[in-house]
C-alpha cells in the first residue's frame, strides 16, 4: 500500500527523521496560510499524488514568499498530473504539501527495503541522489551500497559508519547519518514497510541532513495490525475497479486490452494473460478469483469484469483441482443469469467432474463457447472479441 | 526414489481441526499419505478422522514418530507454527498458509538458521511424490508416477503443467510448489539441487513468474551444477511494472523482475523455455525425444 509524501513525512517526524518544516493544504487559501505561518523566504508547493516524476511533470513549484502563492496553488490543485509513473490518464492533484524551501548543498539517496535474496531488510545508499535510482543501479552499480541487516541486530553503529563513508559524509554529518539510518529502520520494522525511501537526502548549506522527499509503502499482508497506516489509504489514488474487487477479496489488476480474464490462481492468471497476447489479443485485466471460486465469487468477478466497457469477450479459465467442475459450472450459470452478461464467454475448465460441468454449461441455453485447453481457449476468445463484442 | 516425501513420510497436520486442515487431511489420507498426527492446542487427546490430535508438535513427534509437518493455521499464527515444528525436529515443514507478513518471515528465517529441517512455502500448494505421498492441497488425481520433476512458484499453473505432462504420458518423480511470497524457505536453487542429485529424475520442469531475481539465480545454478535437461516457463510476460499480480512476490519493481530478462537468463544457461503456457508439456516431450537424451 502506498501513501502520500506528506503522510510519509508525518511518519518521518514521528520516528525522528528530519524533514523540512511544512504542512499539507487542500485549497489555495489554506496553502497561503501555511506559507505565511512558515515565515520562510521561499516556499515549495508539492503536488500530492502516488507517483514519482512530479518535478519534471510540473507538479512542484518554488515560490517567493508573498509573491503570489495563491494563483500558483490554485493552478496546481485540480490539475491532471501526468508523470512517467501515472500512465497517460495521469492523476488529479487534490492536495499540496507546502514546505519551506531548503538550501541544498548536496544530494544523496537512502532507502530500506526487503532484500529477497538475503531474506532480510537491507539499507540501500547512493551518493547519486535526486536521480532515478534504477538508472543509477543499471549504469553505475558501483555507486550503490547494499547492506543486508540481521533482524536480531538491526542497524548497528558500524552500519552508520559505512553508510556515511559511502555517502562522503564526515564529522557531525556522519553521526547524523548514522542516527537517521537507525530511525529509518525503526520505522521500517515497526510499521511493516515494504519500502522507506529518501530521494534526495539533502545536505543543507548549514550542514544539516534533511529528507527532502519521502516515499513509504507497506506490506499488504501486515496491514491488519496497523490501523494507523490503513487510515492513510487514499482510495482516489487507486484504480476504482481494483478498489471494488478488493471488497470481495478478489485480486484484480486493470489493464488496457479488451479481453476480460477470470482465472483461479495468480500464476495461472498471469499465464492466461500471456497466452491471450500470444493469440493476438490484449488482456483487459488480471483477475484471480482464488483457490475456491464459489458461485458468489464468480458472480462478483463477472460484475467487476463487465463494468469495464472495453471488455468485448471474457475468458474463464479455471483449473478446478480439488474443486468440482459441476459446482463451478452452476456458479457460472447462476452468475451469468444474475449479472447481465452481454459479451461472448469462453469457458475452459479442468478438474473433478469436468464432463458433468460441461454438460451443465451446454444445456444451460446460454451461449457459452467451450474450449479444451488454454491454447484453444485463447484463440476462441480472441476471435470472439474481434467478431462480436457487446450485443 | 523421489525427494523429500515418500512412503517413509510420517506427517503431522498443524491446524487439523480447522476447515482447510480437516478437508485436506482427508484428501492426503485418501492419496495414501501416512498422516500420523494432528495438532490443535487445547484439543490434545481427541481423535480426528481417525488421526490422534496433540496439543503440541513436540508431543506428536514424541508419541508418533512424525518426521514431517504441514501447516494450515491462519497467517497470524503460522510463523509460530513453523518455528514450533522446526524446534520439534521434523525434517520437513510445509506451510500452506498465505498472507504472512514479510517481516515475520524474515524473523522465522533467521531463527530457523539454527534449527534443523527444511521449510517449503509459505503460500504454496505443497509437495507430492506421485504414487507415494502428498503433503499439501494439490489434486492428487492429475499426477502420475514417473521421472520428471516439477518446481514452481505457482499453484494452479503447476496443476496445469502436471496435467499436460500426465496426458503426454510423462509421469512425475516429485513436484514442489515453493510458494509465491517474497521470502520462502526452499527456493528454486535448493529444489534444483535436490532434483539434480535424484537418481529417479530425468528432467526438470521449472515454472517461474515475474518478481525478484529467483529465476536468474536458478539460471546461474543450472549453468554450473545441473546436467539434466531443464524446461521452463515464466509467467507474466504481459504484466505491467509496479503492479502486484496476486502473489506478494509477483511484482516488477526497482527495475528488476520482468519476464524478458528472466527468460534470457534461463536460455543463456541452456534451459529450454516454452513460449506458451499451453506447450510446456510438449516442450518436455520434444526435449526428451532428442537423440542422445
Amino acid at each position: 500500500m502506498k501513501i502520500h509524501e506528506y503522510q510519509a513525512k508525518e511518519l518521518f517526524r514521528q520516528f525522528g527523521v528530519p524533514v523540512p518544516r511544512g504542512r499539507v493544504a487542500a485549497t489555495a487559501a489554506e496553502a497561503t496560510v501555511v506559507a505565511r505561518e512558515l515565515g520562510a523566504l521561499r516556499v515549495v508547493l508539492k503536488a500530492q499524488v502516488h507517483a514519482g516524476g512530479r518535478g519534471k511533470a510540473g507538479g512542484i513549484k518554488v515560490v517567493e514568499a508573498g509573491g503570489g502563492i495563491g494563483p500558483i496553488a490554485e493552478a496546481l490543485i485540480g490539475m491532471r498530473l501526468v508523470t512517467h509513473q501515472t500512465g497517460a490518464e495521469g492523476r488529479i492533484v487534490k492536495k499540496l504539501l507546502v514546505e519551506e524551501a531548503i538550501e541544498i548543498a548536496g544530494e544523496s539517496y537512502l532507502a530500506i527495503t526487503l532484500d529477497r535474496r538475503a531474506k532480510t531488510p537491507a539499507i540501500i545508499a547512493s551518493p547519486a541522489g535526486g536521480m532515478d535510482i534504477e538508472e543509477v543501479a543499471a549504469k553505475t552499480p558501483e555507486k550503490i551500497l547494499t547492506l543486508p541487516l540481521l533482524p536480531t541486530l538491526g542497524v548497528r553503529p558500524y552500519h552508520g559508519v559505512e553508510v556515511a563513508r559511502f555517502l562522503g559524509l564526515s564529522g557531525e554529518q556522519a553521526k547524523a547519518a548514522g542516527k537517521l539510518v537507525q530511525d529509518l529502520y525503526r520505522l521500517f520494522v515497526e510499521k511493516d514497510c515494504a519500502l522507506v525511501e529518501i530521494n534526495p537526502l539533502a545536505t543543507l548549506r548549514d550542514g544539516r541532513l534533511v529528507a527532502a522527499d519521502a516515499k513509504v509503502s507497506f506490506d499488504a499482508s501486515a496491514l491488519a495490525r496497523h490501523p494507523d497506516v490503513v487510515a492513510y489509504r487514499d482510495l482516489d489514488e487507486e484504480d476504482p475497479y481494483e478498489v471494488e474487487a478488493s471488497k470481495y477479496r478478489l485480486s484484480y489488476v486493470h489493464l488496457d486490452g479488451n479481453i476480460g480474464c477470470m482465472v483461479n490462481g495468480a500464476g495461472l492468471a498471469m499465464a492466461t494473460m500471456d497466452i491471450i497476447k500470444l493469440a493476438g489479443g490484449q488482456p483487459a485485466n488480471f483477475l484471480d478469483v482464488g483457490g475456491g471460486a464459489s458461485a458468489e465469487q464468480v458472480g462478483n468477478a463477472f460484475r467487476i469484469l463487465l463494468s469495464d466497457a472495453a471488455v468485448a469477450a471474457v475468458l474463464v479459465n479455471i483449473f478446478g483441482g480439488i474443486m468440482r467442475c459441476d459446482v463451478l459450472a452452476r456458479g457460472i450459470i447462476q452468475a451469468i443469469e444474475q449479472v447481465h452478461v452481454n459479451v461472448p464467454v469462453v469457458v475452459r475448465m479442468k478438474g473433478t467432474n469436468v464432463d458433468e460441468g460441461k454438460r451443465l454449461l451446454q444445456e444451460s441455453k446460454l451461449a457459452f463457447i467451450l474450449a479444451e485447453d488454454m491454447g484453444e481457449a485463447a484463440q476462441k476468445v480472441v476471435a470472439a472479441a474481434r467478431e462480436g463484442g457487446r450485443s | 526414489m523421489s525427494v523429500l516425501v515418500g512412503k517413509e513420510t510420517r506427517l503431522v497436520v498443524q491446524g487439523i481441526t480447522g476447515k482447510e486442515g480437516a478437508f485436506h487431511t482427508q484428501q492426503m489420507v485418501a492419496y495414501g499419505t501416512h498422516v500420523v498426527a494432528g495438532v490443535t492446542p487445547g484439543k490434545g487427546g481427541q481423535t480426528f478422522s481417525g488421526v490422534p490430535v496433540f496439543d503440541t508438535v513436540q508431543d506428536a513427534v514424541r508419541q508418533t514418530g512424525a518426521n514431517a509437518s504441514v501447516i494450515f493455521v491462519p497467517a497470524s499464527f503460522a510463523p509460530d507454527a513453523i518455528l514450533e515444528a522446526s524446534q520439534a525436529g521434523v525434517d520437513l515443514v510445509v506451510c500452506i498458509t498465505e498472507g504472512i507478513p514479510a517481516l515475520d518471515m524474515v524473523r522465522v528465517h533467521q531463527a530457523r538458521a539454527t534449527l534443523p529441517g527444511r521449510l517449503i512455502g509459505p503460500n504454496c500448494p505443497g509437495i507430492i511424490s506421485p504414487g507415494k505421498a502428498k503433503i499439501g492441497i494439490m489434486p492428487g488425481h492429475i499426477h502420475q508416477e514417473g521421472r520428471i520433476a516439477v518446481v514452481s512458484r505457482s499453484g494452479t499453473l503447476t496443476y496445469e503443467v502436471v496435467d499436460q505432462l500426465t496426458r503426454l504420458g510423462l509421469g512425475q518423480s516429485t513436484c514442489i510448489g515453493i510458494g509465491g511470497d517474497p521470502i520462502i524457505g526452499t527456493d528454486f536453487v535448493a529444489a534444483l539441487g535436490l532434483f539434480a542429485a535424484d537418481g529417479d529424475t530425468d528432467a526438470i520442469v521449472m515454472i517461474g513468474e515475474i518478481g525478484g531475481t529467483a529465476e536468474e539465480e536458478a539460471a546461474a545454478f543450472i549453468r554450473a551444477h545441473v546436467d539434466k535437461p531443464v524446461i521452463a516457463f515464466v509467467a507474466g510476460t504481459t504484466a505491467p511494472a509496479g503492479k502486484r499480480m496476486g502473489h506478494a512476490g509477483a511484482i516488477i519493481a526497482g527495475g528488476k523482475g520482468d519476464a524478458v530478462s528472466k527468460i534470457r537468463a534461463l536460455r543463456e544457461a541452456g534451459v529450454h523455455v516454452a513460449d506458451s503456457p499451453a506447450t510446456i508439456g510438449k516442450t518436455v516431450k520434444a526435449v526428451l525425444g532428442r537423440p542422445g537424451m
